[in-house]
């Protein structure tokens, strides 16, 4: 029987306004009040979005039937969120696109013009005999690709489109590609060029004349000042005796360290930049120096012991330097090619034709199969 | 890097130069599948490769269903066959951290103490061991190194549920153009450091399921990381200068990001004089 004594659970609840379903409003046409009226209140529209929520649940449930994802229950929030951006996401677009297009799209533009001087020079097959040897970058990075070292295939064919690009605008005899520098914000692209006689050499000449002159208005000026000396040297303390040690004449272009011309960009598709030869002063303070490069040609090189120069005359002396030390060739390949004249004639050497390379499993045991043939760099 | 989306990834880390033959793509293709059954990992991760001077090591980590866990990480010198490293401990994580120099190659070549560090010779004679370090031991303490230090995901990749367990968060679409650039978006994904120390403006913005690690921004010296947009844009590349060779690549808009470490070993002590 029902619950009659107060302590019964359940007692009361009988009577009207206490039952569980007092919630439930039983009569059809205030049910459909209540009804219109919770409606409403979702249909409200929030004072900050312009949202209101009954709109919301709809889209969110549609959302779900459509795509059913797994666990709906646990990410039902970020569904949430979801239908609420996409809400967003029209306004903002635009702005987007905008933004959009100049960095990456600026990118594959050029990448694209690299192809497109192609298809244009194509057409002049005549000029065939005068362009220079075009190294073949895509089967030197194959090879290394199986030593496990080397670029994306895509890079090395841009590298290799843009060292095109390169001999045609500069009067180059041999070219190579020399390798990749990384810096902090954008990376190095290092070609290594051999100009044609006498057409690097004028702008050349007269920075040396110039820099003779120079030194030669020093000494004017020194010896003036010595004999002011001898008369003033009782009032002043003395002065030094010290001079600095002569400057170490720089290599002349096309000898020694500055044999090669290099040429540098910072991606494929931008234009090549000429780097300055390199002094021995800097040589000396490169080797004491260790900093990384920020990518930008023209920052100032902050160091201690100062190092006479920017970023590019830090980077032409390092690789000077890894050039000198590295550059490796088997046995027997090169010959010198006056062998009397070696002391003066060392710098020309050309491939031996009658070289035999030695098998494999040798070369990779023993050192002495491999020699350098470029000169070390003194230590002067 | 994920096992199976290694090709696609390497050729996106190639801009620094360091990558894998053609041999050596297909023997991991081949073999991290195989170590994914033999083990029961969920993912295998190719961690990287740490050049020695007669050989390298091939790396890989295999996670478990919580991302957070410590890792096991198992190595080969062929890419063809793994053995399982133990976990790194603390002492061997100090006494690597005095050697100096190169890895040789030889797991099994040791490290002569009495030279480096005369305590834990010492120690070690007193115990009754001999006083060397296997390279071994080095492997495993510069690997845990290099992961607490410098292993880093994406803002969001990684959620934490409330029972502690982290996973990959399906949600993630990507880091966008603009987040791709700063350094605040992303996070180390090791134990944090100090994650309370934040003024009330900056924990208003965070997200407690996302934000459970520690950002790059505050890492000390300010510009151990270098980011750069490699073909315009499409992929932002990470590179860290204090472990030189850690490259970390994302692609914005996208799911895809990974990192890997291609170098000899060796943390950058100069790091900063040379910035």
């Amino acid at each position: 029987h029902g619950p009659y004594q107060p302590h019964e659970p359940g007692y009361g609840l009988d009577q009207p306004g206490y039952s569980p379903y007092e919630d439930q409003i039983l009569d059809r046409k205030a049910r459909m009040l209540a009804i219109q009226n919770a409606k409403a209140y979702l249909l409200k529209t929030s004072t900050r979005s312009g949202l209101n929520l009954y709109d919301h649940f709809a889209n969110i449930l549609t959302k779900i039937l459509d795509e059913q994802p797994a666990n709906t229950v646990d990410i039902i929030e970020n569904i949430s969120k979801d239908v609420k951006w996409a809400q967003f996401r029209k306004k903002m677009d635009t702005l987007r696109d905008e933004r959009l297009i100049l960095p990456t799209f600026e990118a594959a533009e050029k990448c694209k013009a690299l192809f497109v001087k192609e298809g244009g020079e194509g057409q002049h097959e005549e000029l065939d005999e005068e362009m220079p040897a075009l190294p073949n970058v895509m089967e030197t990075a194959f090879y290394f690709e199986q030593a496990g070292i080397g670029l994306s295939k895509d890079e090395s064919y841009y590298i290799f489109l843009s060292l095109k690009n390169l001999t045609n605008v500069q009067p180059i005899q041999t070219c190579r590609f020399w390798g990749k520098i990384l810096g902090l914000e954008m990376n190095y692209i290092i070609a290594e060029v051999q100009l044609r006689e006498g057409e690097g050499g004028e702008e050349e000449e007269t920075g040396e004349e110039g820099e003779e002159t120079t030194a030669e208005g020093e000494k004017e000026m020194g010896e003036a000042e010595e004999e002011e000396e001898e008369k003033e040297e009782e009032a002043e303390p003395p002065k030094s005796t010290y001079k600095p040690p002569p400057e170490i004449p720089k290599e002349e272009n096309g000898t020694g360290t500055n044999k090669y011309v290099y040429f540098v960009c910072n991606e494929p598709g931008k234009p090549w930049v000429k780097l300055p030869p390199v002094t021995p002063a800097q040589i000396v303070c490169a080797r004491k120096i260790k900093k990384f490069f920020t990518g930008r040609l023209d920052a100032p090189i902050v160091s201690f012991p100062p190092f006479p120069g920017n970023e590019a005359n830090y980077l032409r002396a390092q690789i000077a330097r890894i050039s000198a030390g590295t550059h490796v060739s088997p046995t027997g390949f090169y010959q010198f090619a006056n062998e009397d004249e070696e002391e003066e004639g060392g710098d020309t050497h050309e491939e031996n034709p009658e070289f035999e390379p030695p098998p494999v499993a040798e070369m990779v045991d023993s050192l002495t199969t491999w020699a350098h043939h470029v000169k070390s760099i003194l230590k002067q | 890097m994920e096992a199976q989306s290694l090709p696609a990834a390497l050729a996106l880390v190639a801009g620094g130069g360091a990558g894998l033959s053609p041999e050596r793509q297909a023997a991991l293709a081949a073999s991290l599948p195989l170590l994914q059954r033999d083990y029961r990992f969920e993912r295998v991760w190719f961690w990287g490769c740490i050049q020695g001077v007669r050989g390298a090591y091939y790396i890989a980590e295999g996670l478990g269903p919580d991302r957070a866990a410590p890792r096991s990480r198992l190595y080969s010198l062929n890419c063809l066959d793994w053995s399982l490293l133990t976990p790194a401990t603390k002492e061997m994580l100090a006494l690597a951290e005095q050697l100096m120099g190169r890895f040789q190659g030889d797991p099994s070549f040791e490290y002569d103490l009495a030279e480096i560090n005369a305590e834990a010779a010492a120690r070690l004679i007193a115990g009754g061991k001999e006083p060397v370090i296997k390279e071994e031991a080095r492997l495993i303490a510069t690997i845990e190194q290099i992961d607490r230090a410098v292993g880093i995901v994406p803002r969001g990749a990684f959620v934490k549920t409330p029972l502690g367990s982290v996973h990959e968060n399906r949600h993630f679409e990507g880091l966008s153009l603009v987040e791709a650039k700063k350094l605040s978006s992303y996070f180390h994904f090791t134990e944090p450091v100090n994650l309370k120390n934040k003024t009330l403006l900056e924990k208003a913005d965070l997200d407690p399921s996302i934000d459970f690690l520690n950002s790059l921004e505050h890492d000390i010296p300010r510009g151990s990381w270098s980011i750069q947009l490699e073909k315009g844009g499409t992929v932002v590349v990470l590179r860290s200068l204090l472990w030189l060779g850690l490259t970390f690549y994302h692609v914005p808009m996208t799911k895809q990001f990974g990192y890997v470490y291609f170098g000899t070993g060796e943390r950058n002590l100069d790091l900063p004089f040379m910035l």
